[in-house]
């Protein structure tokens, strides 16, 4: 199953921990908080991309299951 | 005092509500009766007692193709269904959101302060439906709560749950779906991580239905005639009636009710049209969170959320705010996103250094000193296409897109003011704004405090 990452913008506080570990995927914008590249996360950088979230000093980063395409759901 | 309370008094006044049914939808009003029936008696003798309930009743809205009024549009017949689904032995729990923190909307006030008991049919049919074991009601000003508690106690024991009334903290943020849920679970009133999204896992864990005042009013309504009544006014892929608010440059501002599909210019109509001389430049559609539509031509576009979305507009919860022909957009977007930029809740970085230096290009670009395509002025729109980049999809929740949006519509449909700028300020933009725009003290915090605020 295909993995994604994700960031709690409520937790992030810009410490650019990730994009240093993780850089093929992981940019910073102008204030230093994450910006992903597009796409599932490649199985070859999966174990990477574990090691990464849990390198997060703010807990805010994730890996979590591409949710299934279909229509938006409510709320 | 605010702008939004002076628009209210102005919408429960009677003579402001006026021309129902002028805008070529038969059957109107639905929702605004001319005479208000505030107390339950007049409610009833006006409107009768709901017919269908429970899960008979959303299939019937669920054929009506009622969609929410709150400005999401989403089909409030599936909305139902989903938390119905979830509730089993636990119960779900439904909020009525009143709290229209929009500074430029005043229709569910004046829904609110007009035909409460509609309201809170609407509320008893959602409950029984979802197999809620509470309901809220969030509102944002005491003079609402108590008129509402007077209401609810009028019932007595005519509803399945008793509904609590809950006074929402006033900022631009706190009427999120998430920030209610927040609230009514001991939380801060600002947008949560979803998902969970509230139908999910909500109040108390509870799957939790989350619905606009409009959109249970129209339930009631549902309950009562059916769908095929519903779908009598209105479009095939926007039935029904729509509460609006008409401001701006307007020359009677207030609350009117339209069927979806009336023409932009018939709305303003209703409001005794727009702009002293010269007629309407562009209309603010959607409202603060909403998106720019250009006047001539393009005021013939049905307002309804899927036409004004085909125009690069949008409906939003049904505001259309009038720019006249001497008035400046630029100036306006600018003013508009300073205060929006304020009202960030401070929670997510991209949002609270993103949206105020949007505002700051924008002020460059609507008050600056000139400068060309090298100069000020053209850094500042580059800087302005790349901040949108940065703020889009950020945020826990919309109101960084929601500037974006309306930016970026700002620079399409001002496209020719943008490079008379170039030269410096229009007259206009040195003039007397138009649209009303809160004081930025009202409801904002420093970013970090809040964000300390809502992690404990």
């Amino acid at each position: 199953m295909s993995k994604r990452l994700r960031v709690n913008p409520l937790r992030c506080t810009a410490h650019g921990v990730c994009a240093g570990l993780l850089p093929e995927l992981i940019s910073l914008d102008p204030w230093g908080y994450p910006i992903f590249a597009g796409g599932p996360v490649p199985p070859d950088l999966e174990p990477l991309a574990r090691r990464t979230v849990s390198s997060c000093p703010a807990l805010a980063l994730l890996l979590e299951p591409v949710p299934p395409a279909g229509p938006v759901r409510p709320g | 005092m605010s702008v939004t309370s002076e628009m209210t008094e102005v919408a429960d006044d009677d003579a402001a509500t006026r021309a129902f049914g002028s805008a070529g939808g038969a059957g109107l009003p639905r929702l605004l009766p001319p005479v208000p029936a505030r107390d339950l008696r007049g409610h009833l003798e006006q409107y009768g007692g709901p017919g269908l309930r429970g899960p008979a009743l959303i299939s019937e809205v669920e054929r009506a193709g009622l969609t929410g009024r709150g400005g999401a549009a989403y089909p409030a017949g599936q909305k139902l269904r989903s938390v119905r689904e979830r509730a089993g032995l636990r119960g779900a729990v439904v909020i009525a959101n009143g709290v229209e923190s929009e500074p430029a909307s005043a229709k569910d006030a004046s829904l609110l302060a007009r035909s409460p008991h509609l309201v809170l049919d609407g509320i008893a049919l959602a409950a029984e439906a979802t197999s809620a074991r509470s309901a809220y009601l969030c509102v944002r000003r005491q003079v609402q709560a108590d008129a509402l508690a007077a209401a609810i106690a009028e019932r007595g024991g005519y509803d399945p749950v008793p509904v609590q009334l809950a006074l929402v903290p006033e900022r631009y943020v706190s009427s999120a779906e998430s920030a209610l849920v927040r609230y009514l679970n001991g939380g801060p009133a600002l947008p949560g991580f979803t998902p969970p999204r509230p139908f999910e896992r909500g109040v108390r864990g509870r799957p939790t239905l989350v619905s606009n005042v409009e959109t249970l009013a129209n339930l009631a309504l549902v309950s009562r005639h059916g769908a095929d009544w519903f779908r009598s006014v209105g479009t095939g892929s926007a039935p029904g009636s729509a509460l609006v608010t008409v401001s701006g440059a307007a020359r009677h501002p207030g609350v009117y009710e339209i069927a979806f599909g009336t023409p932009v210019r018939d709305v303003l109509a209703l409001a005794g049209g727009g702009g002293e001389i010269g007629g309407v430049q562009a209309v603010l559609a959607g409202g603060y969170f909403g998106r720019w539509l250009a006047g001539g031509a393009a005021l013939g576009t049905p307002a309804a959320p899927d036409t004004l979305r085909a125009a690069g507009a949008s409906f939003g919860a049904g505001i259309f705010l009038v720019l006249p022909a001497e008035g400046c957009g630029l100036a306006e977007t600018a003013r508009v996103v300073r205060y929006l930029a304020g009202q960030s809740a401070g929670q997510c970085g991209p949002c609270f250094n993103g949206l105020p230096a949007i505002a700051d290009a924008l002020e460059q670009l609507a008050f600056g000193q000139g400068g060309g395509g090298r100069g000020a002025h053209g850094r500042a729109l580059r800087w302005l296409r790349d901040l949108f980049g940065f703020v889009e999809g950020r945020g826990a929740c919309h109101l960084p897109d929601g500037v974006a949006g309306l930016a970026a519509s700002a620079l399409r449909v001002f496209a020719d003011d943008v490079r008379r700028h170039e030269r410096g300020p229009c007259l206009a933009a040195r003039g007397r704004p138009v649209f009303p725009v809160p004081s930025a003290a009202a409801g904002a915090a420093t970013p970090r405090a809040s964000a300390l605020e809502a992690r404990g």
